[in-house]
């Protein structure tokens, strides 16, 4: 693993990553403001938003349920439980504590699997309601330090969260990609959030350690401000370097909240970890216990969409492919893995439609304008060696140029017609006979003469020739 | 001078919500705050080995509300309530670590 992350010697990372989404709901977590990103500032505020005397807050219920659509598909167990007060003081939180969970969260012990199929638990998904936002006046660079002031927006204050938090499973900055990448496609999937990292409607805490294999785990430090994918990896990596060369240097490695800079590239101390007793954790008096039924449970599960993995597996199965093959991934990311199935029930191969739509799909969303029936008769055309490659897909980017057609009719209008064999191996005969030296070369194993050798072939056939043939042609001619 | 919160806790808490209190201050607090969990411990005598631990004093849970939108307070109303505005937002003095 080190090799991967390019660690020195035989130090390994350990990562646990805190993931916050927020739910797409129409209001807050617990009142009636509309809960809507982008808006004019302090538009969607009332009492409870505000912590105005006397205001009291009431559960969403649809917060509930997205929270549990996470729970379920993260195999969590969900449970009854309870809201407590996170006490801090800071303008973004007027009320100067935060309703989240604390020892009784929704949901606990479940567990994600990259596409590779490591397991990486997930510890607990609660629920909480997300801050305001401050801009901060004066200070370089819009920071906290040195500003003279700070403006707050409350649009966002309590806005329904679920945090995920996982178990310290992850050991590199390629498999933290990969969790966040593969969690973001699951809460889409499930219609939980738009999990949209540059809207911030999903971030992403990294606790980051490092250790020798068989030694306990080292103090961790927390890293926050990881604003896309690409950035959670470097900062990780970053983290990761600079703890070893503290250690190695002989000096220790401080618990504290660190900042990741994506300017420099490093990250810089935030502040102190405050010890959990400072939040001053209690009970919510305004809010009673939340114990979903087991049908509710049950009515929630059942409603589940198919999850990326599963769908994975399934184009996988259908195609031949490996299920975190590029292909799959892409594909089943665009949804377009119903679509490819579907090419495959009209009578066509979908192998070649799996490729067809990895490669010339991207702008189309999960319902491309091809009908299935249309892409289906071009791959029938390609296993029955009436097209090449190169001809096929030509005719695949007319079909998707003009949403479908008859792919038969665009081949004649195109004056695509199947090479008879004997012309080709004559054309092949010709080009060895010209290129004398590349022949002598391929002859010899160099790989890049059969380039240039069936390059020559295409050139002379005008691109009718199908490049298979013409490498089976030369593989045979040399014996 | 109460057992049940000591000197340092007030400071501490206080601390924690950017209090700046006066050692006289602390020491009042401290004799106040004593007083009010006396009377918790008229809560302690008594025998409740027979009662379940609640979180709650009501019978409750699940209650819930639909996720429909009702309409925004008036930002202008809610502004102009404050003790500084700026932009449709609330402007409050630079935020302090801590540390600070």
């Amino acid at each position: 693993m080190s090799a991967i992350d390019g660690l020195p010697g035989d130090w390994q990372m350990v990562v646990g990553l805190e993931v916050h989404v927020e739910l797409a709901t129409a209001t807050k977590l617990f009142s009636a403001s509309a809960n809507r990103f982008g808006d004019e500032p302090n538009t969607h505020i009332d009492p409870v938003t505000l912590g105005l005397p006397g205001a009291l807050p009431v559960l969403n219920r649809q917060a509930v349920e997205l929270a549990m659509r996470i729970g379920l598909a993260l195999d969590c167990t969900i449970q009854p439980c309870t809201f407590h007060r996170k006490n801090y003081f800071y303008p973004d939180m007027p009320k100067a504590y935060q309703i989240s969970q604390y020892d009784q969260p929704l949901n606990v012990d479940g567990h994600l699997d990259l596409p590779d199929g490591t397991r990486i638990g997930i510890e607990r998904a609660h629920l909480e309601e997300d801050t305001g936002k401050s801009t901060h006046l004066g200070g370089a660079g819009g920071r906290i330090h040195g500003s003279e002031a700070s403006l707050i927006d409350f649009n966002r204050a309590g806005v329904p969260l679920v945090e995920i938090v996982s178990r310290p499973d992850i050991r590199s900055a390629e498999q933290a990609r990969q969790y966040v990448t593969e969690l973001r496609a699951i809460l889409v999937a499930v219609g939980a959030s738009d999990a949209k990292m540059e809207e911030g409607s999903m971030r992403c805490d990294a606790n980051v350690s490092v250790h020798r294999p068989g030694t306990p785990f080292g103090t961790r430090c927390e890293i926050k401000n990881v604003n896309s994918v690409r950035s959670l990896g470097r900062a990780i990596e970053y983290e990761a370097r600079r703890q070893i060369d503290l250690i190695e240097a002989g000096e220790r490695v401080v618990q504290q909240t660190r900042h990741w800079d994506e300017g420099d590239g490093r990250t810089h101390t935030l502040r102190s970890k405050e010890d959990a007793d400072d939040y001053r954790y209690f009970l919510e008096p305004d809010l009673v216990p939340l114990a979903p039924s087991a049908e509710w449970i049950q009515a929630v599960g059942d409603a589940l969409p198919m999850l990326p993995g599963a769908r994975r597996a399934r184009l996988a199965g259908a195609t031949g492919v490996a299920a975190d093959s590029e292909a799959a991934m892409v594909v089943v990311e665009r949804g377009q893995d119903d679509y490819v199935l579907a090419v495959g029930a009209a009578g066509g191969d979908v192998a070649r439609a799996l490729v067809h739509v990895k490669e010339a799909y991207a702008d189309q969303g999960a319902t491309p304008t091809v009908p299935a029936a249309d892409l289906a008769a071009l791959t029938v055309l390609e296993t029955g060696g009436q097209l090449t490659a190169t001809q096929a897909k030509a005719v695949l980017a007319d079909l998707v140029a003009n949403g479908g057609g008859d792919a038969a009719a665009i081949a004649r209008a195109r004056g695509f017609e199947a090479m008879d064999t004997g012309a080709l191996e004559a054309m092949v005969d010709r080009v060895i006979a010209e290129q004398a030296d590349a022949w002598a070369k391929f002859c010899a194993g160099e790989g890049k003469a059969m380039g240039a050798l069936v390059g020559a072939v295409m050139k002379a056939s005008h691109g009718k020739a199908d490049g298979k043939a013409v490498t089976a042609l030369l593989q045979a001619r040399r014996g | 001078m109460s057992e049940r919160i000591s000197e340092a806790d007030v400071a501490k808490v206080a601390r924690l919500a950017r209090l700046h209190l006066t050692g006289e201050e602390v020491q009042r607090m401290t004799a106040q705050l004593g007083g009010m969990l006396e009377h918790f411990a008229d809560v302690d005598a008594l025998d409740l080995a027979e009662v379940e631990p609640m979180t709650q004093p009501y019978p409750l849970v699940n209650v819930l509300r639909d996720d429909v939108v009702a309409p925004s307070l008036d930002r202008a109303e809610v502004l102009a309530a404050a003790p500084s505005a700026e932009d449709g937002r609330f402007r409050v003095p630079p935020i302090i670590g801590l540390e600070g």
